[in-house]
């Protein structure tokens, strides 16, 4: 069964929301989605661009009222 | 109150020294106890491996007895937690001691894992250890032109060593007369330099003012020593003659086998720094364990373990912590040919980083002597 991980990444600047993600993803199944949350409007573009490098799959990006970035990401490979 | 303190590096040096200089009254009418358990008796100043790896320092000069840094009256056990019992509020050491505690402060650090990318362990020098330090100083010092590749693995220790080890590397090999028979090429996991956009905007033009090339998007995968290749996950493939890590990191194997944090990242609270789940109330987690998105690096650690410090303190005064950790980081940018930068950033406030100056070297070369001073928690 796949599961759902949260990786608050609000506020930082150094990993950056980019990096951690990469870092989450080396601990995830094939199948597993993560939600990155961001407040950097960078990942916005910056995340599928690096998934679609690399070959996983955007599931959806989409901003909150308090303007944090929710972006969905499957691992696929 | 009894404070045990697991973690004998900076965040537990600089938090029991720290707490014991703001409760030594209490502590001495014996209604406060502060105990601290290490896995070492030795201290490291780990920044100095850097200046290991090129020559300009060894590894003794780096090292002092850890408890000669520890205030009076602070009991210091060099026997590593194995268990750690969080209902019952103690924890179970290598020789079989059992402590129980009031408060529980974590600051076990983390470790470089080269192992986990299949051949960089074998194929590569890194400045995470003093053994690899001198190893990586053997490698250089031996070096006879050729591509020198900087790769980088995540999540790291110490954001600036990618950038400071190349700029390091780039005066090595000029003093040596190699320059001309070398090439640096240097990867970073992310599309730009640096994960700090305002650093990366200040090195990009200066990697292309010394010729030193550079791939963005670049996550090591693996590394096939056979044909001196680092293959990527975006689909690369650079050819090395000396290749350098920056290894990925885990956190301390006992934090992972008592299931405190997966790959022994502790969740932590980002402002109290509380550990995260119902027994967090009385555990504190400070520096590289936690899995806080901040950068690993001492001044975090020094920085969290005086607000957790002065927290513990006006919880035994007057019963309410007083502090929230801002996620305040400041790190020195060694830039080579003794100049250096620096970045100081927090959780709302991004870096803008300065032209590099000769001052802020020779400031960062005297922190490398005070830092004992720092972790004497008198800094
Ligand atoms: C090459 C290099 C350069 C760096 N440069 C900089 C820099 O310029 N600026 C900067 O700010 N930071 C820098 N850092 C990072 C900095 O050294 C670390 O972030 C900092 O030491 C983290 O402190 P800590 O207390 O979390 O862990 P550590 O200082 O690593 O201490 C961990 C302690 O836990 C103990 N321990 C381990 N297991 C157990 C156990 N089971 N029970 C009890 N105790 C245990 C260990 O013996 C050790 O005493 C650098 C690091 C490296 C390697």
């Amino acid at each position: 069964m796949s599961t759902e991980r949260v990786v608050d990444a609000r506020g930082s600047f150094c990993p950056g929301p980019l990096m951690e993600l990469i870092a989450n993803m080396k601990m995830m199944a094939v199948g597993d989605t993560l939600e990155l949350l961001s407040t950097d409007a960078g990942s916005a573009a910056d995340v599928p661009e690096w998934v679609k490098k690399v070959g996983h799959e955007m599931v959806g990006t989409e901003q909150d009222a308090e303007g944090t970035w929710h972006i969905h990401v499957r691992k696929a490979k | 109150m009894r404070i045990l303190v697991v973690g004998g590096g900076m965040g537990g040096t600089i938090f029991a020294n720290n707490l014991a200089r703001r409760i030594h009254q209490e502590m001495k009418a014996g209604k406060a106890r502060i105990t601290m358990l290490s896995a070492s008796d030795q201290h490291v100043y780990q920044p100095g491996w850097l200046y290991v790896a090129m020559g300009r320092a060894t590894p003794d000069e780096l090292v002092r007895e850890q408890a000669s840094l520890l205030e009076p009256g602070i009991e210091f056990h060099v026997d590593p937690v194995e268990e750690f019992h969080l209902a019952e509020n103690h924890v179970k050491t290598k020789s079989g001691k059992v402590h129980e505690y009031d408060v529980m402060v974590i600051s076990t650090g983390s470790r470089p894992t080269p192992e986990n990318i299949p051949g960089l362990k074998e194929n590569s020098v890194n400045c995470y250890t003093a053994e690899n330090a001198v190893q990586f100083f053997h490698q250089l010092a031996d070096f006879k032109g050729g591509r020198i590749v900087v790769a980088v693995g995540l999540p790291h220790k110490c954001p600036m060593i990618p950038l400071e080890v190349t700029f390091a590397m780039h005066d090595f090999i000029k003093d040596k007369g190699l320059l001309d028979k070398t090439e640096f090429y240097y990867t970073y996991p992310i599309g730009r330099v640096h994960s700090l956009e305002n650093v990366a905007k200040w090195a990009a033009p200066e990697f292309d003012r010394m010729g030193i090339k550079y791939e963005t998007l670049f996550n090591m995968k693996e590394v096939d020593g056979k044909n001196a290749a680092v293959l990527s996950e975006e689909g690369g493939t650079v050819k090395y003659d000396l290749l350098v890590a920056v290894p990925p990191h885990k956190g301390q194997e006992v934090i992972e086998k008592n299931k405190l944090g997966e790959n022994g990242w502790i969740p932590t609270n980002r402002n109290s720094l509380h550990m995260e789940g119902e027994y967090g109330k009385n555990v504190l987690v400070l520096g590289d364990t936690t899995n806080i998105p901040i950068s690993k690096a001492g001044s975090t650690t020094h920085f969290e373990a005086e607000v957790a410090a002065e927290n513990i303190a006006a919880v035994i005064k007057i019963g309410r912590p007083v502090r929230e950790y801002d996620g305040k980081v400041f790190c020195f940018i060694e830039a080579g040919k003794d100049r250096a930068t620096y970045a100081m950033f927090n959780y709302t406030t991004p870096p803008q980083p300065k032209a590099p100056t000769g001052a802020v070297h020779a400031f960062k070369m005297a922190y490398n002597q005070l830092y004992w001073a720092s972790a004497r928690g008198l800094l």
